[in-house]
C-alpha cells in the first residue's frame, strides 16, 4: 500500500484528514493508487519526464548561464478538490477580479478610491507601473485585465487564502493543459473512479475573449485578427507561447514581425502586409515600444503605443494593469471589494504588514527573523527573506532595504502552507502546494475549473516557483 | 513521372486563407534543407566508410587520397587541416560527424533542424516535433568514441531513419499549405545541390591513370557513389550489373523517374516554385525554366564534352540563385532598423498632438 507510511505531521493535508484517514474527495485516488505497487509507479513518472522531455514541454531558466532547457516536473497524484469547496473559489475570484478591474478603470480616470481617501494617494503615484500616460485613456468594453492569475493557498486550518495576484503576464495554463493530458495518458484509471471537469476549452475561451475585446473602431464580417505577441524563442516561457497560440490557432509573432504604419499595426507576411487588431501580448509594458518605453527594447514593435492609442488594436492585457500586481496595492484589494461593490471579499487575504507604515514598519523591522519580506515588484519567488530560514547576513542586509525603501516591502507571518502527498523518487512526503487559476475576462468572467497546483519539490521548502525548483501537479474539481 | 504542373485554379486553391509570417517560411524552409543535408551526409559517410573495408588494410596516402576529395566538394578542406592534422578515417568521420565547429556536420546540421523547429514549433504537428528532438537527443548523447565502438553502420542508419520518418509524418499531417510549399522547396533543392556534390567527388579524385578506368578502383568509387544515393537498385532495374561511369552519371542527373536524380529534383522545385509564386513571373524564374529545359532537353555525352564538373558546378550556381530569389522575396524582411523607427513613430505622435 503506497500510501500506508504517509504522515501528514503538523499540516494541513489536501488528501489526508490525519494519518490513514482519506478525505473523501481523494478515496477514487488513493484506492486506485494504494494497489500500484512502488517499482510500476516509479516507471509511470520516469515515463511521464521523458514524455515531456520528447515534447519539448520545457522551461528555460535565466539564471542558468547556458540558459538550459529543463522540464517542469510534474507529480502524477493529482490535487483534488471537491465541487462545494470550488464553487467558493469560483465565486471568490469571479468579485475579485470585478473589483480589480473596476479599480484600474477608476484609478485611470476619475480616481474615486483616493478622492474617498480608500487608499492613500501616494501608494499608486509612487507605484512602480502605473501608466501616468494612460489617464483618461479608454480601453475596449472598459477590460483591463483579460487574464489573471490569482495565486491561493491553505493556511493551517485549510483556509484559503489569496496569495497575490498576477496581472500581467500570468503563466502556465500550458502546463495545466500539459499536465492534464500527460496524467490520462499514464494513469488512465484515476480518472474512472472520479468525475473531473476538463480544463481543454481554456483555449477556446481565451480565443474568444481576444476576439470580444477588439477596438471599437473594427468593422467587419471576418473575425478580427488576433495575434499572440511572445520576446521569442530565448524566453523561459516560450513553449506556452507557441502551445497557446497553436491551441487557438492563432499566429505567433515577435516584434520584429510587426510593423506599425498609419497608427495601424501590421504582420510581415510572405504575401505582404497584414492588418492585426488584437494582440495577446506576453512581454511587459516596459518593452512593448522602444519610442514610448524602455529605448533599449528589442522585443517590442515601435509606434505600437500610437496605434494602441488611436485605437486601432487592443492589447491583452491593457497597458498599465502591474499597478494592481504591486504587492502593496495587493494590500488594499478588501477595501477594493468592499468600496467598488459593496461586499465583503468571499476569499480573504494573508494578514499584511505595510513597511510604509510607520506603526508595521516597527513591528517588521522587530521581527524580521520570523516574517516573510517580500518587495512589491518581484516575481518568480525572488526579492523574498523567509526569515525563520533565512541567514543572519540576509536579514540584516533586507533591513537595510527596508529602511532605505520602505515604499518596497511588505511583510505577511510564514502560512503553514498545505502539503499534499508527493512522489520523492522512493515513496510520498508531503510537500508543500499553492494554487494558480486561470481567469479569463470576456463578455463574462470564466474561471477554469483546475488550475496549476504548483509544488515544492525541496523538502521543507514553501517556495513553489518553476524558476526555483518547484514543480506542478494536475488540478481537478470534481463535479460532484 | 513527375507531377503534373499545377494550373491556374489548383494554385489558388492550394492559398488558404491564413497568411504565413515571412520569418516563419523561412523557419520551415532552412529546417526542411538541415534535415536533408543531415540525411546526405549520413549517407555519405557511412557509404565511404564501408567502401574501405573492401580494401583492407589502405596505407596512410590512399586513405588520404580516399577522404580528401569528400572533404573537397563540400568545400571543408581547409577547415579539416585547421583543425587535424591527417585525414584518416577518424578524423574524417569526427569532423563530419561530430564537430560543431564544421558548420556542415551531422551535429551542427540537426541542431539546426531543430532550432529552426523550435522558432516555428506552432506550424508543426507535434510528431513531426517529436521526431526532430529525438535525433536531436540520439547525436547529442553519441561521441565519436561511442560510434566506432558500437558500429558506425546502425548509427548513420539512425539518422537517415529520423529524416525518413520526417519526412513521411510531414507528408501525412501537414497541411498543403503554404508551410507545405515551403518545406518541400527546400528539400528538394538541398537534395539537387547534394547529388551535384557528390558526383563531382570523383572529380576531386586524382586524374587516375588511363589503365585504372574501368579497374576495380574507379568501379568501386562509382558503385560508392551509387549507394551513397540509395541507387544501386534501381540503376540495376536500368542497365546491366556493371557499373559503368557514363550510366552512372547519367543515371543521377537524367532519370526523371528516380527520386534522388537532379532532374527529379529540379522538376520538384519548379512545381513548387510555381505554387511560392503563385504564377507570378519574374527574371530569375524565368532563368531558372531556361535552365531546366537545357537540362531536360541534353544527354549525358553533351555533358562529358562540356566537362562533367563544369556542367555541376554550372547547376550548383542555378541553384543557388533560385533559392536566394525565393529566399528574399518571401522569406525575408530586412532587419528594422530600431532607431529610425523609433524616431518615425515619435515624429508621428508630437504631429498626432499638435493637431
Amino acid at each position: 500500500m503506497l500510501f500506508e507510511p504517509y504522515q501528514t505531521e503538523d499540516f494541513f493535508d489536501e488528501m489526508f484528514a490525519s494519518d490513514g484517514v482519506t478525505r473523501p474527495h481523494y478515496r477514487g485516488v488513493a484506492d486506485a493508487l494504494n494497489t500500484v505497487p512502488a517499482a510500476e509507479f516509479r516507471n509511470k513518472q520516469a515515463a511521464v519526464e521523458a514524455a515531456f522531455m520528447r515534447g519539448g514541454v520545457t522551461f528555460t531558466v535565466y539564471s542558468d548561464s547556458q540558459g538550459t532547457e529543463r522540464i517542469f516536473p510534474f507529480d502524477c497524484v493529482p490535487r483534488v478538490i471537491p465541487a462545494e469547496e470550488w464553487e467558493v473559489i469560483e465565486r471568490g475570484l469571479i468579485q475579485r477580479l470585478t473589483a480589480l478591474n473596476l479599480f484600474l478603470h477608476d484609478i485611470y480616470h476619475d480616481q474615486k478610491i483616493i478622492k474617498d481617501r480608500v487608499i492613500p494617494p501616494q501608494y499608486l503615484l509612487s507605484a512602480k507601473h502605473f501608466r501616468r500616460e494612460f489617464m483618461h485613456f479608454s480601453v475596449p468594453k472598459d477590460i483591463y485585465v483579460h487574464i489573471c492569475g490569482s495565486d491561493l493557498i491553505r493556511d493551517r486550518d485549510g483556509r484559503y487564502l489569496v496569495l497575490e495576484d498576477n496581472l500581467r503576464c500570468p503563466s502556465g495554463a500550458s502546463y495545466m493543459l500539459e499536465n492534464r493530458a500527460a496524467l490520462k495518458r499514464t494513469f488512465p484509471e484515476l480518472f474512472l473512479a472520479s468525475g473531473v471537469h476538463p480544463v481543454n476549452e481554456y483555449p477556446a475561451e481565451l480565443l474568444k475573449v481576444l476576439q470580444y475585446c477588439a477596438p471599437a473602431k473594427f468593422a467587419s464580417n471576418d473575425a478580427p485578427n488576433a495575434v499572440l505577441l511572445t520576446p521569442g524563442v530565448f524566453n523561459s516561457a516560450y513553449f506556452e507561447h507557441a502551445f497557446l497560440a497553436r491551441q487557438m490557432g492563432i499566429p505567433i509573432v515577435e516584434g520584429r514581425d510587426l510593423v506599425v504604419r498609419d497608427f495601424k499595426v501590421f504582420m510581415r507576411t510572405t504575401s505582404g502586409l497584414v492588418k492585426v487588431d488584437v494582440i495577446y501580448r506576453r512581454i511587459d509594458d516596459d518593452f512593448l515600444d522602444p519610442s514610448v518605453f524602455r529605448a533599449d527594447s528589442l522585443l517590442g514593435v515601435p509606434g505600437l503605443v500610437n496605434a494602441y492609442r488611436a485605437g486601432n488594436v487592443s492589447l491583452a492585457n491593457s497597458i498599465g494593469t502591474g499597478v494592481a500586481d504591486d504587492k502593496v496595492v495587493y494590500y488594499f484589494v478588501p477595501k477594493m471589494i468592499k468600496y467598488y461593490l459593496g461586499e465583503e471579499p468571499i476569499l480573504p487575504n494573508v494578514d499584511t504588514y505595510l513597511a510604509s507604515e510607520p506603526k508595521d514598519c516597527a513591528f517588521i523591522l522587530d521581527n524580521l527573523a520570523k516574517l516573510v519580506v517580500k518587495s512589491a515588484n518581484e516575481a518568480g519567488g525572488y526579492g523574498m527573506l523567509m526569515g525563520p530560514w533565512a541567514a543572519k547576513e540576509e536579514i540584516e542586509e533586507f533591513r537595510k532595504m527596508i529602511e532605505e525603501n520602505p515604499r518596497n516591502f511588505i511583510a505577511q507571518n510564514p502560512i503553514s502552507l498545505s502539503r499534499h502527498p508527493t512522489w520523492t523518487g522512493e515513496n510520498f512526503e508531503g510537500r508543500h502546494i499553492d494554487l494558480r487559476p486561470y481567469i479569463l475576462y470576456g463578455e463574462k468572467i470564466v474561471v477554469t475549473p483546475g488550475g496549476l497546483t504548483r509544488v515544492a519539490l525541496r523538502k521543507g521548502s514553501l517556495v513553489v516557483n518553476s524558476s526555483q525548483g518547484g514543480g506542478s501537479k494536475d488540478t481537478w474539481v470534481l463535479r460532484q | 513521372m513527375p507531377l503534373p504542373a499545377p494550373t491556374r485554379e489548383e494554385i489558388s486553391r492550394h492559398k488558404q486563407s491564413t497568411v504565413m509570417l515571412s520569418r516563419v517560411a523561412g523557419s520551415l524552409y532552412w529546417m526542411s534543407r538541415y534535415l536533408e543535408r543531415a540525411e546526405n551526409q549520413a549517407r555519405l559517410i557511412d557509404v565511404n566508410l564501408q567502401i574501405l573495408l573492401d580494401f583492407g588494410q589502405v596505407p596512410d596516402e590512399t586513405l588520404k587520397e580516399h577522404w580528401v576529395p569528400i572533404l573537397r566538394s563540400s568545400g571543408d578542406e581547409d577547415l579539416f587541416f585547421q583543425l587535424y592534422e591527417t585525414a584518416d578515417s577518424g578524423n574524417v568521420t569526427e569532423f563530419l560527424t561530430f564537430r560543431t565547429e564544421n558548420p556542415n556536420s551531422l551535429i551542427s546540421c540537426i541542431c539546426n533542424a531543430r532550432e529552426n523547429a523550435r522558432q516555428v514549433r506552432d506550424q508543426i504537428s507535434s510528431e513531426m516535433w517529436e521526431v526532430l528532438n529525438d535525433a536531436y537527443h540520439f547525436i547529442q548523447d553519441a561521441n565519436a568514441h561511442k560510434v566506432w565502438s558500437e558500429g558506425a553502420s546502425a548509427f548513420y542508419d539512425q539518422i537517415k531513419r529520423f529524416s525518413h520518418l520526417f519526412q513521411g509524418i510531414t507528408v501525412s499531417t501537414f497541411s498543403r499549405s503554404e508551410g507545405f510549399e515551403f518545406i518541400q522547396f527546400g528539400k528538394y533543392l538541398e537534395r539537387a545541390d547534394k547529388i551535384t556534390r557528390l558526383l563531382d567527388i570523383k572529380y576531386h579524385i586524382l586524374l587516375p591513370k588511363a589503365t585504372d578506368v574501368g579497374g576495380a578502383v574507379d568501379t568501386a568509387q562509382w558503385h560508392a557513389v551509387l549507394r551513397s544515393a540509395s541507387a544501386v537498385e534501381a540503376y540495376r532495374r536500368f542497365y546491366v550489373a556493371d557499373i559503368l561511369f557514363k550510366k552512372v552519371v547519367e543515371f543521377l542527373i537524367f532519370q526523371d523517374s528516380f527520386p534522388r536524380s537532379l532532374m527529379f529534383c529540379l522538376e520538384q522545385m519548379n512545381d513548387f516554385i510555381q505554387l511560392i509564386t503563385n504564377g507570378a513571373e519574374s527574371a530569375e524564374g524565368r532563368r531558372f525554366s531556361d535552365f531546366l529545359s537545357r537540362v531536360s532537353g541534353a544527354q549525358v555525352n553533351q555533358v562529358f564534352n562540356q566537362g562533367l564538373h563544369e556542367f555541376l558546378q554550372k547547376a550548383q550556381l542555378e541553384i543557388a540563385a533560385i533559392g536566394g530569389y525565393l529566399f528574399t522575396t518571401y522569406m525575408y524582411h530586412p532587419p528594422v532598423d530600431i532607431q529610425a523607427e523609433i524616431r518615425f513613430h515619435q515624429q508621428q505622435e508630437q504631429q498626432q498632438q499638435i493637431r
